[in-house]
């Protein structure tokens, strides 16, 4: 008897349509996504309706959270001569590593007379180090005001631009905290700041 | 892939020795698994949910002379307390109680849009809005003033201001258990 002979198929599948699909996808996320900064300080960032995204440039982001507040300003160029500014004004000479050092930190949270140790630090142990926050209080010559001061004057000198300040909050901060921040803000006439959120749908 | 030729080249009766085509077909798994390796990279370093930023604008307090009067019957107070309530009232203080609302769709936008028609009913005129004072007490968090904020702008009541707190409004959440 004569077997039906099942003819044998290549186990090769074509592949060109799912390397296309993969490729699309790589591409989207290569230009949709940014790149996750690591956070000294981590904060629930609250819920709103707001769709307006978060600027890139010229900006200033002050985080408030845990009782600590952190300072960080966008742009390398801003941050080296923020420091170069500061360290006139607390009579710290800042070396040019050490300012180099410094203009790669997105955020920090240090009082200027530690900055110094700080910048020592090796990468790994600034991960370790938990920093205590900028000291602030509501009289007009905190650090925090300082930092404010002398960034916008930076920015205003190297980029011809008023700053833009953003205040990111953690939900569950005493609302007093974060007013102290806005007194601070307001005590040198920025009447103009936004609140970052995180987007929530469905409410 | 690797193929050897053993066909034997030509063939016996002497005819044209033609070259085998090689086949047009590459092999793309290995390019489609490099391909997924980068995007689970992409996925887990990256962020996809930019923050947002709220705009606010606030009062120029080295100016002390622009203050506009605010006549009582067009306010409406909202006290923030703690554990994510809130109290209101329209008018002066003291006149009428304070509600306690909760902060979401069913609970204070729908007092505000309430409210607000109801102000703009009763007062004749071009200035018959709403004025929205925010009064956020030290119990309350920074997410309440968020949402409060939200709210203002989802029921688009442009007139608002952020007010300290005072002493008979801490009362007014106190006698309420919402301090």
């Amino acid at each position: 008897m004569a077997r039906i002979k099942i003819p044998r198929k290549s186990t090769a599948i074509d592949m060109t349509a799912m390397c296309d699909v993969a490729f699309l996808l790589l591409t989207f996320f290569i230009l949709t996504a940014k790149l996750k900064q690591e956070d000294p300080l981590r904060v629930d960032v609250p819920g709103a309706s707001v769709k307006v995204n978060v600027p890139d440039v010229d900006m200033a982001t002050i985080t408030v959270g845990h009782g600590k507040v952190f300072f960080g300003l966008e742009g390398t160029d801003l941050r080296k001569s923020l420091l170069e500014e500061m360290g006139k004004k607390y009579t710290q000479n800042f070396t040019p590593e050490e300012i180099q050092k410094f203009s790669l930190i997105p955020t920090f949270g240090v009082p200027v007379n530690t900055l110094k140790q700080y910048l020592a630090l090796s990468t790994e142990d600034k991960k370790k180090y938990t920093q205590p926050g900028i000291p602030t209080d509501t009289t007009t010559n905190s650090e925090l005001f300082n930092w404010i001061y002398e960034a916008r004057i930076v920015t205003k000198n190297l980029h011809n631009k008023e700053l833009r300040f953003a205040i990111k909050g953690d939900s569950h901060e005493n609302y007093p905290e974060i007013g102290k921040i806005i007194d601070v803000l307001q005590k040198q006439a920025v009447n103009k700041f936004s609140l970052i959120t995180a987007l929530n749908q469905g409410k | 892939m690797a193929e050897l030729d053993t066909s034997g080249g030509g063939g016996k009766k002497g005819g044209k020795v033609r070259s085998k085509k090689a086949s047009t077909r590459i092999d793309l798994t290995a390019m489609v698994d490099l391909a997924f390796l980068l995007i689970t990279f992409f996925i887990m370093a990256t962020t996809l949910a930019k923050p947002k930023a709220m705009d606010t604008f606030w009062p120029d307090k080295t100016k002390k002379d622009v203050q506009l009067p605010v006549p009582e019957s067009r306010t409406m107070t909202v006290l923030l307390g703690s554990n994510h309530k809130l109290a209101w009232y329209v008018g002066a203080p003291g006149a009428t109680p304070p509600t306690v609302d909760n902060f979401g769709k069913n609970g204070i936008r729908k007092t505000l849009i309430e409210n607000n028609k109801k102000i703009e009913e009763t007062h004749a005129g071009k200035d018959n809005y709403m004025i929205v004072l925010v009064k956020a007490s030290d119990k309350s968090t920074y997410k309440d003033f968020v949402n409060i904020l939200d709210e203002l702008n989802i029921t688009g009541i442009q007139s608002r201001a952020v007010v300290a707190i005072t002493a008979p409004e801490v009362k007014m959440l106190k006698d309420n258990q919402l301090y």
